[in-house]
């Protein structure tokens, strides 16, 4: 077909977490611009494994932008060349015949490599269990018009709810910060009546848990809100900072 | 870094203040006055000790970031795409700040140095005004304070709203404030400051 193109990728091969990776040179032929970016990473899968190769492995789920499983550092940025989308969601149109791609898996200490692209984000899940939550007693629900919300609070907290928990903010951040995710996750609680009893002890816990994955620090350099899919603003870094200066200033814990 | 630097900022803002009397070109009498009273009054050499330690703390601080921050990323991208994210100086800090520090040392032996441990400027001999003319003679000198200005400016450019984003004050209407005068700061210090040798050096001050 007219349009469709050959392209030469380097993608980051490594055998399991212990061993050292490499980049290894693909040629795909033929592919199509209307074929999304993990839809050609499919096709060269397939000829691996006709020619009797390892596949490669890639995390991927829903390939609708909305799960946070896709995770490919592509040409030196998470997700792509585009804003706003992740790696799914990437069109094989916003490249040229004859590119030469790169695309490795998400670098960070606290993100170990599983194999070839696929890197374990659990730490993720592990900050989460360390305050990112509500506690809430058994016993009917009560009327939802019983706990007034600001129109503009709930508008916040639903953006900062828009965190998918891909870890691309991780993947842009020079130093590995995950300060864009963990903000977020604090914020979409700490703006709502329903975050308020647990408010201290959810950003102390939160940020040590953070900081006993080995993730660095914030240097505010933007990247992660200039890369992040879905648009968690800077504002929420800067909320989550006045919560746990205000906690461990404020709070009787030690 | 950010209580330290918003605290190094303050104390630029005064340092410039007083150096920017020569530029009544009066021989340097308003500024050896203003230099006597910094050099002498009990509250500012106690600040200047306390200057010294929220600059040793920023510089420590600075060091073990870089560090851990390095170590947050073992392995790292064979490409990365910085310059489409993010501001080059905004992840240069470290660099920047090594070229500051390594400026200081010879700004502090220029200048800190005779007025602190020699008794040239308390005994009458020679004045801080002829010290800065001797200085600036030679070309070279100029050239380096320039361009340590300009390292200045884009540590200032990153440093002075990002202080303010790490304590936590984020405001839909003022933000865009503190950026503003963030970046005139950034550039209108460093511009008075790198000024002081031009014009010392080509006379314009006599």
């Amino acid at each position: 077909m007219s349009g469709n193109m050959n392209l030469t990728l380097k993608v980051w091969r490594q055998k399991n977490t212990k061993t050292n990776g490499e980049l290894v040179d693909y040629k795909v032929n033929e592919i199509s611009p209307d074929m999304s970016f993990l839809e050609m990473f499919d096709v060269l899968n397939e000829k691996l494994i006709t020619e009797g190769k390892d596949p490669i492995a890639f995390d991927h789920d829903c390939r609708e932008g909305i799960c946070g499983m896709c995770s490919m550092h592509i040409n030196g940025r998470p997700h792509g060349p585009l804003q706003g989308v992740t790696t799914c969601q990437l069109h094989m149109r916003s490249f040229k015949d004859g590119d030469t791609i790169v695309v490795e898996p998400w670098r960070a200490q606290a993100f170990p490599v599983i194999k070839d692209l696929a890197v374990n984000r659990s730490a993720f899940d592990r900050i989460i269990a360390a305050g990112g939550y509500v506690s809430i007693n058994t016993g009917n629900a009560q009327d939802a018009n019983n706990l007034p919300i600001s129109k503009d609070n709930a508008d916040e907290a639903f953006a900062a709810a828009a965190c998918i928990g891909c870890g691309a903010c991780v993947a842009a951040c020079k130093n590995a910060s995950a300060m864009l995710f963990v903000s977020a996750k604090v914020s979409q609680l700490s703006l709502l009546p329903q975050g308020q009893p647990e408010k201290q002890s959810r950003v102390i816990n939160m940020v040590a848990q953070m900081d006993a994955e080995g993730f660095g620090s914030c240097t505010n350099t933007g990247a992660c809100e200039a890369e992040c899919p879905k648009g968690i603003s800077l504002s929420n870094i800067a909320r989550m900072n006045r919560e746990f200066i205000g906690a461990e200033l404020g709070s009787e814990k030690y | 870094m950010a209580i330290t630097g918003l605290f190094l900022i303050t104390f630029l803002i005064v340092h410039c203040g007083i150096n920017a009397l020569i530029f009544f070109n009066d021989g340097g009498e308003s500024f050896n006055k203003g230099a006597e009273f910094m050099g002498t009054n009990p509250l500012i050499r106690t600040m200047e000790i306390v200057l010294f330690i929220g600059l040793i703390l920023h510089i420590v601080k600075g060091f073990s970031l870089w560090k851990q921050n390095n170590n947050a990323r073992p392995i790292k991208y064979a490409v990365q795409n910085g310059a489409a994210n993010s501001k080059w100086y905004s992840r240069s800090m470290g660099i920047l700040g090594t070229l500051l520090l390594m400026f200081l040392i010879i700004h502090l032996r220029h200048f800190w140095v005779i007025s602190r441990f020699t008794d040239e400027i308390t005994s009458g001999k020679e004045t801080l005004f002829n010290e800065m003319k001797e200085v600036f003679e030679h070309l070279w000198i100029v050239v380096l304070y320039v361009l340590a200005m300009v390292s200045l400016a884009y540590h200032l450019m990153h440093g002075f709203q990002s202080a303010f984003q790490t304590l936590g004050l984020n405001h839909k209407k003022y933000t865009p404030l503190i950026k503003g005068v963030g970046f005139w700061f950034s550039i209108i210090i460093p511009f008075i400051f790198a000024m002081m040798p031009i014009a010392m050096h080509f006379d314009f001050i006599k």
